[in-house]
């Protein structure tokens, strides 16, 4: 088992085109490195020198890493991690 | 249960247990469902709040135009209302919202202006407003940002889940205007400080977002992050198999809008569940399955389903 990590289109020219890749770590800080050894220069579109990049959302199963701890969140396999552009949206 | 009219039957929904989608005798889930609205959607707590606010204003006398930017549920509500108080309503809609809304609106007596598919409900409020400024004597109760929306729910679906069920734990429902979330969510906590209060938002595939920058995002006026204990993220493929888990295990046909809200519903139940902590977690149903129909939401397998709601706006 490993960590499922989902990209969106517009990250895909750094995994050969997949939409899905896999990956390890402990941390999603970790997870991120990992993908960078494979898919270099992803990271650097999803992390700067605060943190998360502001335009990226990351979701752990589903749920914003921005209400957990953020790349500090733990992850473990069997987690799909969702990488998507951010924005709004829902029932009004 | 007898009422004058029609408009004071608003509330007042059922809250059922779902004890066979809950995981355990300890961590159980609960339905608040809002389908049993006057025009089956939780829309009507906040339209006929705002439209009561406006009346007090002085901002409506009979003749009056609302314009309003909406996906369908907030609109019909609105209609219903003034098709009883003698207002023209002039709705902003996505062209890509099921054919029911459409049908039901009209009926009621609203008009429709379309707004480009491909920007979803941000661009329907980005049209809305330009029309506003053009047109100055229209009202624009506008749901994002008028403080009513919030405090019918701070008023009304707060204070009923807690009367139901004092050992409420976690709080969850869809995540549009925010205004469910911010009123109910407000008043939970004020009586139970440690209440979860979770937000379902609705992640749409490519056809939807298309083309549009990242930072086009739109954020609600009423949205205020600090009242969200968290926040999920429901693919289309989830919210369906959700919503069919509604009605396969107990016999609820929920809106989509639903079937996303207990795929957070879950996700939290899972974690209360690997802690070993008790949980009643409440999920808001927002209306019924009735107005999703034709989107082929339930009918033929999930994957088809799944193919035929790509590009739809389901909540």
């Amino acid at each position: 088992m490993a960590i499922e990590v989902r990209i969106p289109t517009i990250l895909r020219t750094y995994t050969d085109g997949a939409k899905q890749v896999e990956g390890a770590g402990s941390t999603l800080d970790e997870l991120f490195d990992d993908l960078d050894q494979r898919h270099g220069g992803l990271r650097a579109r999803l992390v700067d020198e605060k943190g998360l990049r502001r335009f990226v959302n990351v979701y752990l199963n589903d749920e914003d890493v921005r209400f957990l701890s953020g790349l500090e969140t733990p992850v473990k396999d069997g987690d799909t991690v969702t990488v998507l552009p951010a924005v709004a949206g829902g029932d009004r | 249960m007898r009422y004058e009219n029609l408009l004071d039957s608003l509330g007042h929904t059922p809250l059922v247990g779902l004890p066979r989608l809950s995981p355990s005798a300890d961590v159980r889930l609960w339905a608040k469902l809002e389908d049993r609205n006057p025009t089956g959607s939780v829309k009507d707590r906040a339209a006929f709040f705002m439209i009561a606010q406006a009346e007090k204003d002085g901002l409506l006398q009979p003749g009056s135009v609302i314009l309003e930017p909406t996906s369908g549920n907030t609109g019909i509500s609105l209609a219903m209302v003034s098709k009883l108080r003698g207002y023209r309503v002039i709705v902003v809609m996505p062209e890509n919202t099921s054919e029911e809304r459409r049908q039901l609106l009209r009926m009621y007596g609203a008009e429709i202006i379309g707004s480009p598919a491909a920007g979803g409900s941000n661009e329907a409020v980005r049209v809305a407003k330009q029309l506003a400024a053009e047109h100055p004597d229209w009202v624009m109760l506008y749901q994002y940002g008028n403080e009513a929306n919030a405090r019918a729910h701070y008023e009304t679906t707060g204070p009923e889940i807690l009367a139901d069920l004092p050992s409420i734990t976690h709080f969850v429902a869809g995540l549009g205007t925010t205004g469910t979330l911010m009123g109910a969510g407000r008043y939970l906590r004020e009586h139970k400080p440690d209440i979860k209060i979770v937000a379902a938002e609705p992640r749409y595939g490519e056809l939807v977002y298309g083309l549009r920058n990242v930072d086009e995002g739109f954020v609600p006026e009423l949205y205020d992050e600090s009242v969200l204990t968290t926040r999920f993220s429901v693919a289309s493929a989830d919210a369906l198999r959700r919503t069919r888990e509604f009605i396969s295990a107990e016999g609820i046909f929920a809106g989509i809008s639903a079937g996303a809200a207990l795929h957070a519903g879950l996700g939290m139940a899972a974690k209360a569940a690997a802690a070993g902590e008790p949980a009643d977690i409440v999920v808001l149903v927002a209306d019924g399955g009735w107005k999703y129909l034709s989107t082929g939401a339930y009918s033929g397998t999930l994957e088809e389903a799944e193919s035929d709601l790509e590009g739809q706006l389901w909540a």
